[in-house]
C-alpha cells in the first residue's frame, strides 16, 4: 500500500518535472522561434524576398559566409593541433595551454573585441605601424576575421580533447611500431577515430562563427555594404525600425540554428552507434 | 641476439629501471614476471622503442640501436588491449604495415591481399578478413593483433600482458596455442606478465622483475626450484614464511605423526588433485598452508597436527 502511494507520488513528480521543463523549453527557445518567423512573414512573402534580396542584406550574407569560411578551417587545423599536442605529448605550460584554450569561452565578446580595437587600432599598440604601412584592420574585414577566429577557436579543441585522453595512444603507438610515419598515422588513425568529434566540433564552431555579435560589432564599424555581418545588419534594421527586415534576416541565422540542430543530432547518433559498437 | 646494457628509466622523480643487464638468445621464448611497478612494460618498451632509456644502450644483433625509433626497428608489438585500427576490417589492419610502406619497398597490392590472408590462416581467423575488430571475440582480436605483428616480418615480437584482458578458458587455451605458434615459427619474442602460471609454462627463460630490477633470470624450473631471492620465492609459487627466515613451498610440507612443529589446522579443503590444508603456527598466528597428498587422510578442522619440512629455503635478507 505504502510501496504503492511512493510508486505514485514518484510518478506525478516525473510529470510535474517533465512539463516544468518542456514550459521552460517552450517559453524560452520555441516561443521567440516562432516570433522570428512570424514576424518576418507576417506581411506576406514578398517583402520577406525583398529583404533577404536587398543589396545590403546580400553582401551582409556575403561577408558572413566568408568570414565563416575563413575561420572555420583556420579553427579546425588548430583545434586538432591543440588536441593532439595536449593529449599525446607531455610537455611544459600544458596546464597553461588548456587554460588559454578556454579563455574566449570565459571572457565576454565584447571585452575580445576590444583587444583587438587596443592592439590593431588607430590609438593602439600596432595602430601607427599599420597606419604607416597602409594596413587596414579595424573597422575592416581583417578585424572581424581575427575577432571571430578568437571568439571560435575552443569549439574544435573543447570537443576534440576529452576525446582523444579517452582514446589514449595506443592506436598510434601501434602505427608507428608498423613503420607508418607522422602523417600516416595522423591520416589512417587518429583522423577516423576522431571524425564525429571533430564533424560536431566544426559544427558547432560554424554556428558560433555566423552567429557572433559582442565581438564582432566592437571591431566592425558598421559600414553598410562592407562590414556589416548578418547579426550586426540586422540590429541597423531593427533600430531603424525595419521589424519585417530585421526578423526576416533574424529568420536566416535561426534557420542556420535549426540545421546546425539536426546535423547534430544526427551526428550524436552516428557518434554513439560507432562508439557503441567498440568493445 | 639482444643484449640490454645497464638501462635506467626515471619518471620525473620516479625511478622506473635501475640498470638493467639482460641477454636474450636467437629465437628464445622469455617472460618478464613481476608485479605492477616492476618496470616490466617499461623495459618492453624500451626494447621495442616506443620509450627511450635515460642511460644504457641496447643492441640488436651487435648493432646499437639505442636511439632508434621503433618504427625502424623492424619488431613486432602486441598491445596489452591489442590497439587495433576499429575503421578497419581485419584484412586491412594485418596489411597496414605493408600499406604504409614507401611505394619501393611496398609489395603488389595482390601481393598484400594474399600476405594478409595467409597471415589470417596462421592465427586461424581464415575467412574472417571482411570483418571489423568489433564484430570479434577477445581470443579473436588479440590473434588480429597477433598477424598485423607478424605481416611486417619482425625481427623480434613483444607482447605486452598478452593474455591480460581475455577470460580464463580463452586464456588457457591461446597460451597452448601461443606456445606452438613460437615453436613453428622460432621468432625471439618477449612477453610481459604478472602471472606466474603464464611465465612458467610459456618461457624459455623468466626474468624476474621488483621495483625496476631484476631479482633473477632462469629457466622456469630454476626459478621455481631455486629462486634467488625471498622476493623470487614469494612471488613466483606459494611459499610459507617462518618465522626463523625458512621458506618453504606448500607442498614441500608434510603431517607427521611426532617431532615436527605444531599448527592448529583452521581449514581444509580440495584444491585439485591434492588436499589444502590451512593452519596457524602455534605460539606465534603465522599462517601456514600445506598440500597433502590426495590418498591421505586429511586432518580435522580444530585439530593440531605436526608438520615438518622436506626442503627449505633461506635467504640473506
Amino acid at each position: 500500500m505504502t510501496q504503492r502511494s511512493v510508486g505514485t507520488e514518484s510518478r506525478a513528480t516525473q510529470i510535474v518535472l517533465i512539463l516544468l521543463a518542456l514550459a521552460f523549453l517552450a517559453f524560452f527557445l520555441l516561443l521567440p522561434l516562432i516570433a522570428v518567423f512570424s514576424e518576418a512573414l507576417k506581411q506576406g512573402i514578398a517583402p520577406f524576398l525583398d529583404a533577404v534580396s536587398n543589396p545590403d542584406a546580400l553582401a551582409a550574407i556575403r561577408l558572413t559566409l566568408f568570414i565563416a569560411a575563413i575561420s572555420v578551417p583556420l579553427n579546425l587545423v588548430f583545434g586538432i593541433t591543440a588536441s593532439w599536442a595536449i593529449t599525446k605529448f607531455s610537455f611544459p605550460g600544458k596546464n597553461l595551454l588548456l587554460t588559454l584554450i578556454d579563455l574566449p569561452l570565459s571572457v565576454s565578446p565584447v571585452v575580445s573585441g576590444l583587444i583587438f580595437v587596443l592592439l590593431f587600432g588607430a590609438q593602439g599598440l600596432l595602430g601607427p605601424w599599420l597606419a604607416a604601412h597602409g594596413l587596414k584592420i579595424i573597422f575592416a574585414v581583417p578585424g572581424i576575421v581575427l575577432a571571430t577566429v578568437f571568439i571560435t577557436f575552443p569549439f574544435v579543441a573543447r570537443e576534440l580533447i576529452p576525446l582523444m585522453m579517452e582514446q589514449g595512444k595506443d592506436d598510434e603507438e601501434a602505427a608507428v611500431s608498423l613503420g607508418a610515419n607522422g602523417w600516416q598515422t595522423f591520416w589512417h588513425v587518429t583522423l577516423p577515430n576522431i571524425r564525429w568529434g571533430l564533424l560536431y566540433g566544426v559544427l558547432l564552431c560554424n554556428a558560433r562563427a555566423m552567429g557572433e555579435f559582442g565581438a564582432v560589432s566592437v571591431v566592425s564599424g558598421h559600414i553598410r555594404g562592407e562590414t556589416n555581418t548578418m547579426p550586426l545588419h540586422v540590429e541597423i534594421l531593427y533600430n531603424e525600425y525595419d521589424f519585417v527586415g530585421a526578423f526576416a534576416v533574424a529568420s536566416l541565422l535561426a534557420a542556420l540554428a535549426l540545421v546546425t540542430l539536426v546535423l547534430k543530432t544526427v551526428l550524436e547518433w552516428r557518434f554513439d552507434l560507432h562508439s557503441g559498437a567498440r568493445h | 641476439m639482444i643484449r640490454v646494457e645497464n638501462i635506467t628509466k626515471r619518471f620525473g622523480d620516479y625511478a622506473a629501471l635501475h640498470g638493467i643487464d639482460l641477454e636474450i638468445q636467437p629465437g628464445e621464448f622469455i617472460a618478464l614476471l613481476g608485479p605492477s611497478g616492476s618496470g616490466k612494460t617499461t623495459l618492453l618498451r624500451i626494447i621495442a622503442g616506443l620509450e627511450f632509456q635515460d642511460e644504457g644502450h641496447v643492441y640488436f644483433d651487435g648493432e646499437d640501436v639505442s636511439d632508434i625509433p621503433v618504427g625502424k626497428r623492424n619488431v613486432g608489438f602486441v598491445f596489452q588491449q591489442y590497439a587495433l585500427f576499429k575503421h578497419m576490417t581485419v584484412a586491412d589492419n594485418v596489411a597496414f604495415g605493408l600499406n604504409v610502406r614507401k611505394a619501393r619497398h611496398r609489395p603488389s597490392k595482390a601481393e598484400i591481399k594474399a600476405r594478409a590472408e595467409d597471415l589470417l590462416r596462421i592465427v586461424q581467423l581464415e575467412g574472417l578478413g571482411a570483418r571489423y575488430p568489433g564484430q570479434l571475440s577477445g581470443g579473436q582480436r588479440q590473434r588480429v593483433a597477433l598477424a598485423r605483428a607478424l605481416a611486417i616480418e619482425p625481427s623480434l615480437l613483444l607482447l605486452d600482458e598478452p593474455f591480460g584482458a581475455l577470460d580464463a578458458k580463452v586464456r588457457k587455451d591461446l597460451r597452448r596455442w601461443l606456445r606452438d605458434l613460437h615453436k613453428q615459427m622460432g621468432l625471439t619474442s618477449i612477453f610481459v606478465t604478472h602471472d606466474q602460471e603464464e611465465a612458467l609454462e610459456l618461457a624459455d627463460r623468466v626474468v624476474v622483475m621488483d621495483h625496476g630490477r631484476i631479482d633473477q633470470i632462469g629457466t622456469p624450473e630454476e626459478v621455481y626450484m631455486k629462486p634467488a631471492t625471498a622476493f623470487v620465492s614469494h612471488f613466483v609459487g606459494e611459499t610459507n614464511r617462518f618465522p626463523d627466515g625458512r621458506h618453504v613451498r606448500p607442498h614441500d610440507l608434510d603431517i607427521v605423526s611426532e617431532g615436527g612443529e605444531a599448527i592448529a589446522v583452521d581449514n581444509v579443503f580440495r584444491k585439485g588433485a591434492v588436499w589444502r590444508v590451512e593452519g596457524r603456527l602455534a605460539g606465534n598466528d603465522t599462517i601456514v598452508e600445506l598440500d597433502l597428498s590426495s590418498d591421505r587422510q586429511p586432518p580435522a578442522i580444530g585439530e593440531t597436527v605436526f608438520i615438518a619440512a622436506r626442503r627449505s629455503l633461506t635467504f640473506a635478507s
